[in-house]
């Protein structure tokens, strides 16, 4: 497209912007390869006023604040683009990358300024992407960040040499210890009042295709500034022969796998009954104000016990961007993916799908945005729609009521492992499976491997900055707080509508009457073959809200209490319910993507509804057919 | 398998491993200088992005257990590749076998 290069002629000023000043927001993009510290800058620039969201249409993430100007006379908008090398249309990120360049993409309007930031430590290789971002003529910044790793390693570089080769202005920064960053709002105050003059390149721009002729210019271009690079990290090399060494190295991938999986699972626990407490403690609070009524039972037993259901994930929610922070930002995520790759790559997946796998057994919603370090689309693509698969901590409850009632525990190694606690194993082993199965026919088929090699950068090792990871768990809660009050409330309203409609004689109905207890009874010839009764039928309706939400429903209807624990509802469903229907529950919520929580996560994380609704289809197939095998099979007592 | 080429063919092949090797083939630590990218363009593109550039030497550094994937330096930075990925990128022959 604009392959406007070297016309050492243009050196053209920017035309006055036609608009007077602050009709519009002066919008600046913020442009760097991966691993140039072009997030920590955003994050500088805006603080908290920022939004995430996606690209239009793409899995991309938008990132879009305000920076926080001294001289408020007009709004400087930041727009954070995806890391790339170059700007050649090969990937999403660098399509997306080029579309905001060129104005063409919907909602966000043509940038009026860039900065450009690189790793100074690394100029040989960053510099190349200066070529074609100084090409398109836009008023820019070149940013050296990791001035301070430059200085302790003994590197150097003329800034005021560079500015002169580039015929743009260099600012030296430690974007992570905020070292310059004055520098980045002097020139956005510039730019926003329209003093800044685009000049001319001294070196005349490369072809942008050949990229050992772009190579060899930023080499000149670099040398002619009086860079010298820096020494290798010293640190980073000591820390590697730990990490990575042949024995300790698999063995502290473990403890730290180990520790991550502990923490959001147990660590979580007391946190989780906290916030539960509180919630449960609000609702009577409620209770004994207002005066019975519908909206009353609204109130407390749909949108606070269901919106409660959902918020008693954040402190584990919470726990794992914590963890997944300080392995991202010190350096060893990377390395951590490094060790797992081969495993991963059986499955046709790749070692930064681990993680969120593993985080998955918690909770399927936080692994989905754990999927975020994943670049290649593919991979990301494939870990999302497998995570739902892995045991997640919701599915607990079911299991624990379901076995407790139908499977007898005759011990099998001894007293320690029982037929109870191996049905629970079998549970966990069968969701393992199916989402290595899944993997491997979706890398075989609609994912079926773009030809982009696995290449996994290993950044130096860093300390983790406070801020940064402080800032993350912020904008990770506000991301998972804003669904649980849009589209899960409005999920459980309706269902709470199904339940207690129509109204008897002034009173909700007995469920059995219910608009839900009709959708039980109108299901249950479809439900039928696997074993289930239009009771458990209206439990599946309701469990789409969040998975252990059936237990009480199933309380409700048989009226006894409604927790995993209860007798009563144990022994109601014995009566009620064929050993044959009893496991094919079982494998039908090992395998249903009953979570709107998850599907809420995975729209917004594909960006559409297409991949959510395939997944919800595909598990959901899924679940009947080895419902229906399972139930036939125990049926037909084969296995007895 | 050598039986069922020519012979030509077959002391071709036997010459060429004799003379070229793939990054793959590099002892860690030992330093390599890469003579050409033996893969489609788009994918040799990106990797010529990360440094791996004909004429840049490359030094093959720690790995996962087993070997693979494994880290090269180039380019005063680090970057792992699969195995698979390295044994097509050919060295330029070491002077010691000319």
């Amino acid at each position: 497209m604009s392959e406007c290069h070297g016309c050492a002629g243009c050196a053209v000023a920017e035309p006055p912007p036609s608009l007077p000043k602050s009709a519009r927001p002066h919008v600046v993009a913020i442009i760097g390869p991966p691993n140039s510290g072009k997030s920590t800058l955003f994050n500088r620039l805006t603080g908290l006023r920022q939004k995430v969201a996606n690209f239009p249409g793409v899995t991309v993430e938008q990132r879009v604040g305000k920076a926080r100007m001294q001289h408020k006379d007009r709004d400087v908008v930041l727009v954070d683009l995806p890391g790339v090398y170059s700007l050649n249309p090969r990937s999403e990120d660098e399509q997306v990358t080029r579309d905001v360049l060129a104005g063409t993409m919907p909602g966000i309007p043509k940038p009026d300024a860039l900065l450009l930031i690189l790793d100074c430590t690394n100029l040989g290789r960053h510099l190349v992407l200066a070529a074609p971002i100084l090409s398109l003529k836009l008023p820019t910044l070149v940013i050296l960040n990791m001035a301070d790793d430059l200085k302790s390693r003994g590197g150097e570089v003329n800034t005021a040499e560079l500015a002169s080769e580039l015929g743009a202005p260099v600012a030296l920064i430690s974007a992570s210890k905020g070292q310059g960053v004055e520098k980045v709002f002097q020139f956005m105050e510039g730019t926003a009042a329209g003093s800044t003059a685009v000049t001319a390149p001294r070196i005349e721009l490369p072809v942008l295709q050949d990229i050992p002729r772009c190579r060899k210019w930023a080499q000149d271009v670099g040398s002619g500034a009086g860079y010298h690079a820096p020494a290798p990290p010293i640190w980073t090399r000591r820390l590697d022969s730990i990490f990575l060494h042949p024995v300790a190295g698999p063995l502290i991938f473990l403890i730290v796998v180990a520790g991550v999986f502990q923490t959001i699972f147990a660590g979580a626990k007391p946190l989780m009954d906290g916030l539960q407490g509180l919630i449960v403690q609000f609702g009577h609070g409620v209770e004994h104000i207002l005066p019975p009524s519908i909206f009353r039972s609204l109130l407390v037993d749909g949108v606070l016990s269901g919106v409660g259901a959902v918020i008693v994930f954040l402190p584990q929610i919470l726990l794992l961007f914590l963890f997944i922070g300080v392995l991202e930002d010190s350096g060893y995520l990377a390395r951590a993916a490094l060790i797992a790759d081969r495993t991963m790559a059986k499955f046709g997946l790749q070692g930064k799908s681990f993680i969120p796998l593993i985080s998955a057994y918690a909770c399927a919603v936080p692994a989905i945005m754990a999927t975020r370090t994943i670049e290649n689309r593919r991979d990301r693509l494939a870990t999302i729609l497998i995570a739902p698969f892995m045991t997640c901590s919701a599915r607990l409850p079911v299991y624990t009521l379901i076995i407790a009632a139908f499977i007898a525990d005759r011990p099998i190694l001894g007293h320690f492992f029982g037929m109870q606690a191996g049905a629970l194993l079998g549970l966990y082993v069968l969701g393992f499976a199916a989402a290595i199965a899944t993997a491997r026919l979706l890398k075989s088929s609609i994912l079926k491997s773009e030809r982009v090699p696995f290449v996994l950068e290993m950044p130096p090792y860093r300390w983790p900055t406070l801020r940064s990871l402080g800032l993350r768990l912020i904008d990770r809660s506000k991301v998972f707080l804003r669904r649980a009050g849009t589209v899960i409330l409005l999920v459980i309203i309706v269902l709470w509508v199904l339940e207690n409609l129509p109204v008897k004689n002034g009173q909700p109905p007995e469920i059995a009457d219910s608009f839900a207890g009709m959708i039980g009874h109108a299901v249950e010839p479809a439900i039928k073959p696997l074993g289930f009764n239009w009771k458990i039928g209206i439990g599946l309706v309701s469990s789409i809200a969040a998975r252990e939400v059936i237990v009480g429903t199933l309380g409700t209807i048989y009226h006894s209490e409604g927790t995993e624990d209860s007798v009563g509802l144990r022994k109601a469903l014995q009566s009620d319910l064929s050993p044959g229907g009893a496991v094919a529950l079982l494998v039908f919520f090992a395998f249903a993507m009953q979570c709107m929580s998850t599907i809420a996560v995975v729209r917004r994380e594909t960006g559409g509804w297409k991949w959510p609704a395939v997944q919800f289809t595909y598990m959901t197939f899924l679940a009947y057919l080895c419902a229906l095998i399972t139930n036939e099979v125990v049926r037909s007592g084969i296995l007895s | 398998m050598m039986l069922q080429m020519s012979v030509n063919s077959g002391l071709d092949a036997a010459l060429n491993a004799a003379t070229t090797r793939t990054l793959a083939q590099l002892p860690e630590g030992e330093a390599g200088v890469l003579d050409r990218l033996d893969l489609p363009d788009d994918i040799a593109r990106r990797l010529m992005e990360l440094g791996f550039l004909p004429g840049h030497t490359i030094v093959p550094a720690r790995s996962a257990p087993g070997g693979n994937p494994r880290v090269y330096r180039v380019d005063g930075s680090e970057v792992a590749l699969r195995r698979e990925t390295a044994s097509h990128l050919i060295l330029r022959p070491s002077k010691g076998l000319l």
